[in-house]
């Protein structure tokens, strides 16, 4: 979910372009078909002019003027401007108070489900829409689709097979004590940290429950069972398993030797340079870090080790990309999250994940998977009526299951910071599930 | 048109033309949102639906009765310890500088300078200084030193002195350049009086500076307790509150927007409110009875 969060410590406020009232609106089809390059539609296709709201700050004056360019020659009618935030998360939920909020733009994490039809324009029937995109599940309220992926991410454990193997570590490990195993070799070897946590940035470490599914072994624990069970954080449960990892590799004095002053864009240099053995990070990293390996194929990416049967290597929605109920030019917006959503090449390019349409051709990063037993799925949606229990659990009992808080908790108890056991923090963290999951079902 | 009016209600309608505007827009601007967030600490919004409910006295209700909202004030603590370190420096570094020292003008400027800089940039930079072989520990090594390195944001029993450090260095300036002007506003003439009555340096500091800047003094106290109370910037930005250094408001800062719970997140913002103005009420009641 989170790119280019970076610079987020940074508040700045970079509001490129400018919100121009829409123009008249031309009652067309909805899917032109394919045209040849420059030709002219006036008249037949969508026109107007869209406001397109992205996360990235980064690449909105290079490649999204190009992607503009692109879309243009296909619809010459609409007249495309963007504006990044670079908190776009903070911004964008204070923006939607008031009917502001552009044409186009990824639906905030933070909304939850229930609330999308306030804000957002129904995109189709999800079970017509699903024979062409995937992962729409997440962002669907009553058979409505009303977000659609802008790519598709998996989650892992990132590595430098270089510095694996120089310990010793041929094999990607599977199990947990085989992981924790060789992230000891690495240190014995001294070279390199072994598992670098980005305590101090705190938003990596959101990224271990992302992973959840893999530990858990089945793509239904997270939105099937965890909201329909009182022992989330036990001994034996998949939460537990994972965030023993953390502590354990914490404890054995695995990870930075001073957590409280780590830095991401360093620590992307240093594992491309082979100073930092693994760092658990979404698909969206591997490109970023590769970029800067003096040798590209010593970044590899392996699923997170879990002692579970299978091993399924969990797909994930990045953002997903949504109308603004209050847009003028719905039209010529569906056209462009099509277009982008199938044409630009983001998702694999920019996003380094994989692409949401049906049939697409699996990314680089993934094909050194084809034919082993990993398996890559989407986690299961939440049963009928059950939608978003887990996410209104989490908020209420303010676990923050995607906040950094009790991860950096288990660290800090971890390196004897707290007087807390790991079984203290779990079993904590459990009785605030148990109570808030009785007031939201109870509900 | 306005001839016919007196010079009395001329008077008032100028009154009433130009203070329009600036009264719109504080009302507006700070008074609108305050009269809002009072309003939001009764219900339980979270931050962006077009409904909510109100709940009455449940979110004061939450915070006074867990524990975890209202320990970290013993974080504000170590602040309230560093900002009296830090009137004292001030008005030793007022005071010294209020007489004729070499360079006056360039220690006024390195005094103030801090106070100057972006709090981000001063997160980063102290975020420099304190890490491991970072140039608090590459000092201490160079004069020898190096045994007293530390995790200084590492170990949770320094980590809030370290960050009380920083903060005392970047508001230091402020009230020194408030005590400076108020000490160089004192007559001349005492100071030669006092001298030619045999008072030395000291003598001159406790009876004629520290009575005519008594009531600069606890302006700057109430700043800095206020200040102390409500500490954030620093503690955000090179910890964002981890590891032990939690303050009361980055605690709301994270209910607020982490947790979606903006009605619960403003009735903590209205308890800090009154929280300053109750010990801002007992420090001027203390002082009066001094008196």
């Amino acid at each position: 979910m989170i790119k280019r969060k970076a610079t987020i410590g940074l508040v700045t406020v970079a509001l490129v372009g400018s919100m121009l009232a829409g123009c008249s609106q031309n009652n067309a089809e909805n899917n032109p078909t394919t045209n040849t390059e420059g030709t002219e539609q006036t008249g037949k296709g969508p026109s107007g002019e869209i406001t397109v709201l992205t996360q990235r700050t980064d690449i909105v004056d290079t490649v999204f003027k190009g992607y503009a360019t692109e879309f243009n020659k296909k619809y010459p009618d609409v007249k495309v401007n963007f504006q990044a935030l670079s908190d776009y998360e903070g911004q964008i939920t204070v923006r939607m108070n008031s009917d502001d909020y552009g044409d186009v733009l990824l639906v905030p994490t933070s909304i939850p489900l229930a609330d999308t039809p306030e804000f957002f324009e129904p995109l189709g029937d999800l079970a017509e829409m699903s024979k062409e995109y995937i992962g729409l599940e997440e962002r669907a309220v009553d058979g409505k689709a009303y977000g659609i992926p802008i790519a598709v991410n998996f989650s892992g454990v990132l590595y430098n097979k270089k510095v694996f193997n120089d310990a010793g570590v041929t094999k990607a490990p599977r199990t947990t004590d085989e992981f924790l195993t060789a992230l000891k070799a690495i240190k014995d070897k001294g070279n390199a940290i072994p598992l670098y946590t980005n305590y101090a940035d705190s938003w990596p470490l959101t990224q271990w429950e992302a992973v959840l599914t893999t530990v858990a072994g089945n793509v239904d624990y997270v939105n099937v069972e965890q909201p329909n069970t009182d022992e989330n954080f036990v001994p034996g449960k998949p939460h537990y398993e994972l965030y023993k990892v953390m502590y354990d590799a914490a404890k054995q004095g695995l990870i930075e030797k001073d957590p409280t002053t780590t830095n991401w864009e360093a620590s992307k240099a240093d594992m491309a340079n082979g100073k930092i053995g693994a760092m658990v990070l979404g698909s969206w990293a591997i490109g970023q870090v590769s970029a800067l390996a003096p040798n590209k194929d010593d970044i590899a990416y392996m699923p997170f080790p879990t002692n579970a049967s299978e091993i399924i290597m969990p797909l994930a929605d990045d953002y997903t990309l949504g109308i603004n109920k209050n847009s003028d030019n719905k039209e010529a917006a569906r056209a462009w999250i099509d277009w982008f959503v199938k044409e630009s090449g983001y998702s694999v390019e920019q996003a380094g994940g994989m692409s949401p349409v049906v049939g697409a051709p699996l990314p680089e990063t993934l094909k050194q998977f084809e034919g082993t037993d990993v398996k890559f799925e989407l986690q299961s949606p939440a049963k009928a009526g059950q939608e978003g229990w887990v996410d209104k659990i989490d908020k209420d009992a303010e676990i923050g299951l995607w906040q950094p808080e009790f991860k950096k908790r288990i660290i800090e108890a971890a390196i004897g910071n707290l007087d807390e056991s790991f079984d203290d923090i779990m079993k904590d963290l459990n009785e605030d599930w148990v109570s808030s999951r009785a007031k939201v079902v109870g509900k | 048109m306005f001839k016919n009016l007196n010079y009395k209600m001329q008077r008032r309608i100028i009154i009433f033309a130009f203070s329009l505007i600036p009264v719109t827009l504080l009302f507006t601007f700070a008074y609108l949102p305050v009269i809002n967030m009072f309003k939001y600490s009764f219900t339980d919004w979270n931050g962006y639906s077009k409904s909510y409910d109100y709940v009455g006295f449940e979110n004061y209700k939450t915070i006074f009765t867990d524990s975890k909202y209202f320990s970290v004030f013993k974080v504000s603590l170590y602040y309230f310890v560093g900002s009296f370190v830090q009137m004292g420096l001030a008005l030793y570094f007022a005071t010294i500088l209020s007489t004729s020292v070499r360079f006056k003008n360039f220690f006024k400027g390195v005094m103030f300078f801090p106070y100057l800089l972006n709090g981000v940039a001063i997160g980063f930079i102290f975020l420099f200084f304190f890490r491991p072989d970072g140039t608090l520990d590459t000092l201490l090594q160079s004069v020898g030193l190096g045994a007293y390195t530390q995790g200084w944001l590492l170990n949770p029993h320094i980590i809030n002195i370290s960050l009380a450090g920083a903060s005392l260095w970047r508001y230091m300036g402020f009230n020194f350049i408030i005590f400076l002007g108020a000490i160089s506003s004192i007559g001349k003439d005492v100071y030669e009086a006092a001298e030619i009555d045999g008072a030395n340096r000291w003598h001159q500091f406790r009876h004629i500076i520290l009575p005519s800047i008594k009531s600069i003094v606890q302006l700057n106290l109430i700043l800095a307790i206020s200040g102390a109370i409500s500490a954030f910037d620093i503690p955000y930005i090179m910890t964002g509150g981890s590891n032990g250094s939690n303050t009361f408001v980055i605690q709301t800062v994270t209910t607020a927007f982490k947790y979606n719970k903006l009605g619960l997140a403003s009735a903590m913002a209205v308890v800090l409110l009154f929280i300053v103005v109750i010990v801002t009420l007992l420090q001027r009641l203390f002082i009066k009875e001094e008196k």
